[in-house]
């Protein structure tokens, strides 16, 4: 076995809701070997989307540690956190969150301006990230011209363009229709498949979690079963 | 994709680039493009006030070039001691002479020293169409005093004759007021005089006056002391030396000003009075304007919430966003600045006169746009959209990303 690129210890989270503290995870240890593809699942307000948070570390821990690819993650300041997200992580959220005044392009050379690549050279992977989505030809196009599911292939461009360590997906298709729909998750299986990457999706459709090579369940804040998918 | 992993480890080190995890200042600017219409509406306001600010700047500045411009460096003006300006100056006659025989004088081409003794009195005029009275200056001239002013030409008509009621009037004089114009008559000091010519003294004070013969006019108001003498340095290095001995001289009791430094006092003191009036007013208009640019710059930060929690999940730092919004607030005032400017560029097509205030006597004069008054209103219209996007720039760098992405 290699050894697992997310490993979670002990994870607790709890929200304030006023004076009154809401628990929504409560002890969560689990690993996730690297090129695996999770599907996390479980009714609305089990937490999904703050286990997510955490380990594409948006959102602080209150207890437990999150190592990636042997960094804790739970010990970094603000902006060294910062940094490695935009190096080590993909995000690819529900409803795109494309930045309405950059073309697809620009959307998608976003995460590189955190790097040291040179133009010359976030321009190649911008290019090589976009024929991967197949929009090489919708560069230019703002994302008010494009199709949910454009929108959606620019965003996962912009997920993939900085070969991050994991790709986490909060819900990608709950805005799509079936069609669409189908095309992302295909996408995300053939970067799964063909390039290897981890991939982390949160979803509440049991046709994307069947996509998955396993599936979490999460029910109040409790991981419950581990299901092996067969592949 | 697989071999980007290695140009990944060495970017954790070259993350600290000058420029590294800046958003583009497109970015900014296309926001202020998308919504145009508030964009314009909030700069208009800064424009305004950037207006005001350049205009009374222009102001301050037109009437500083008109008084320096009508004294001359080689010029050496001599005053009462104590006086401020030629108007409240007396010079007898036996002084005057001593002043004459100085060898620091200088002579024209035809031998005749170029100094001039000359009389100034202040008297009111009315004003063509408003039947308002002004104070204009008369200058009683030598037969030196057109040869020591090169910049003054006569436009119309001919010079006065010596001993006769006979004077000639600037420009702004014969276009402004009653009986200025040439073949006209005035009266005063109990007599008619007679405009035999009109003179053109370019943008200097001179324009504002009437000249007539000295003698003539002391007569005439009863005067038995000149107000001033001006001559001209044979070398004007001399000056120092020449007004430190005669300011000595105990049959003297005079003062020796270059021409040029005598009407730069002059006009500093109203310039100075201008430009604090500008200002204080202006700071008040940009509270408006700083306001106005903030209440836009806070509901650009509310409207992108979602925005800002992407770009920080992307891991763009709090200071970039910071950077971002205050870009865009920086390019919202400059945008300001620009048609402020280029509206209060047109002032300069427009002359004004005003009081000069230290010899309550009317002056003419236009605004005049440098290129420091166009660095200082750029500069201010920059504070306004500094000041008015600090606070929505830091709201949206303190956004919790978490929150800020289910927001939006
Ligand atoms: N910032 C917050 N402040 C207070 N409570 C919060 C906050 N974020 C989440 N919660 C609460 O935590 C619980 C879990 O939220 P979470 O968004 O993780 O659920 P989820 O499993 O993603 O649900 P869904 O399927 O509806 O997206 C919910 O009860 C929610 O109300
Ligand atoms: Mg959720």
């Amino acid at each position: 076995m290699p050894p697992p690129i997310v490993s979670i210890e002990h994870v607790c989270k709890s929200y304030r809701r006023g004076s009154q503290i809401v628990p929504v995870l409560e002890d969560i240890t689990f690993d996730i070997p690297e090129g695996e593809f999770l599907a996390l699942m479980g009714p609305s307000g089990s937490g999904k989307s703050t286990l997510l948070n955490l380990i594409a570390g948006i959102d602080a821990v209150d207890a437990g540690t999150i190592r990636i690819g042997g960094v804790d993650i739970t010990q970094l300041a603000e902006t060294d956190l910062a940094q490695w997200r935009a190096l080590h992580v993909g995000f690819i959220f529900q409803f795109y969150n494309l930045i309405p005044v950059l073309t697809a392009f620009e959307n998608v050379e976003l995460p590189l301006l955190l790097t040291s690549l040179s133009k010359k050279e976030r321009q190649e992977h911008v290019s090589l990230a976009l024929e991967v989505v197949n929009l090489s030809d919708r560069m230019d196009h703002y994302p008010s011209q494009l199709s949910g599911g454009q929108q959606q292939r620019v965003a996962i461009a912009r997920a993939v363009v900085t070969d991050p360590s994991i790709l986490v997906a909060d819900e990608p298709t709950g805005d799509l229709d079936r069609k669409s729909a189908e095309d992302i998750l295909e996408l995300m299986e053939r970067l799964n498949r063909e390039s290897g990457k981890t991939i982390i999706l949160v979803t509440h459709d049991p046709r994307a979690a069947k996509r998955a090579r396993s599936v979490l369940h999460l029910e109040k804040g409790v991981l419950n079963a581990h299901h092996q998918a067969a592949h | 994709m697989r071999e980007k992993s290695r140009g990944n480890a060495s970017d954790r080190n070259a993350c600290r680039l000058p420029g590294f995890g800046v958003i583009p200042v497109s970015y900014s600017f296309r926001n202020l493009w998308t919504r145009r219409l508030t964009t314009v509406l909030t700069a208009g306001g800064m424009a305004l006030v950037v207006f005001v600010f350049a205009a009374i700047l222009m102001l301050a500045e037109g009437l500083k070039k008109t008084l320096v411009e009508t004294g001359s460096w080689n010029n050496v003006l001599a005053i009462r001691k104590g006086a401020v300006t030629e108007v409240q100056s007396g010079i007898d006659r036996a002084q005057a002479a001593l002043i004459e025989t100085q060898p620091e004088v200088s002579s024209g081409p035809d031998g005749k020293r170029l100094l001039a003794k000359e009389v100034v009195v202040l008297i009111s005029l009315l004003k063509r169409g408003t039947d308002k009275p002004a104070n204009v200056v008369i200058r009683g001239i030598g037969e030196q005093s057109l040869a020591l002013r090169p910049q003054v030409k006569l436009l119309e008509g001919r010079l006065p004759r010596p001993g006769s009621s006979e004077v000639i009037a600037g420009t702004s004089i014969a276009g402004r007021f009653q009986g200025g114009g040439i073949g006209e008559t005035l009266r005063f000091g109990m007599r008619d005089w007679m405009i035999v010519g009109i003179f053109d003294a370019g943008k200097t004070g001179f324009n504002s006056e009437i000249w007539g013969d000295a003698d003539q006019l002391m007569q005439a108001f009863r005067r038995t002391a000149y107000s001033s003498v001006i001559f001209a340095l044979r070398d004007s290095a001399a000056f120092d030396l020449m007004k430190q001995r005669l300011e000595n001289d105990p049959r003297l009791t005079v003062e020796m000003k270059r021409e040029s430094e005598y009407y730069k006092e002059q006009s500093e003191m109203m310039a100075k009075f201008l430009t604090i009036l500008g200002l204080s007013l202006t700071v008040i208009f940009s509270f408006g304007a700083i306001i106005g640019a903030m209440i836009t710059m806070y509901a650009a930060v509310a409207n992108r919430t979602g925005e800002i929690g992407t770009l920080r999940a992307l891991g763009f730092r709090r200071s970039s966003i910071l950077g971002a919004f205050l870009m865009e607030s920086l390019l919202l005032g400059l945008v300001g600045g620009c048609i402020g400017l280029f509206l209060a560029s047109f002032m300069q097509l427009v002359t004004i006169s005003t009081m000069n205030w230290q010899t309550f006597s009317e002056l003419a004069f236009s605004f005049a746009l440098t290129p420091e008054i166009t660095l200082l209103s750029i500069a201010f219209s920059l504070v306004m959209g500094f000041v008015g996007g600090f606070l929505p720039a830091v709201r949206a760098s303190r956004m919790n990303i978490v929150e800020a992405l289910r927001a939006g």
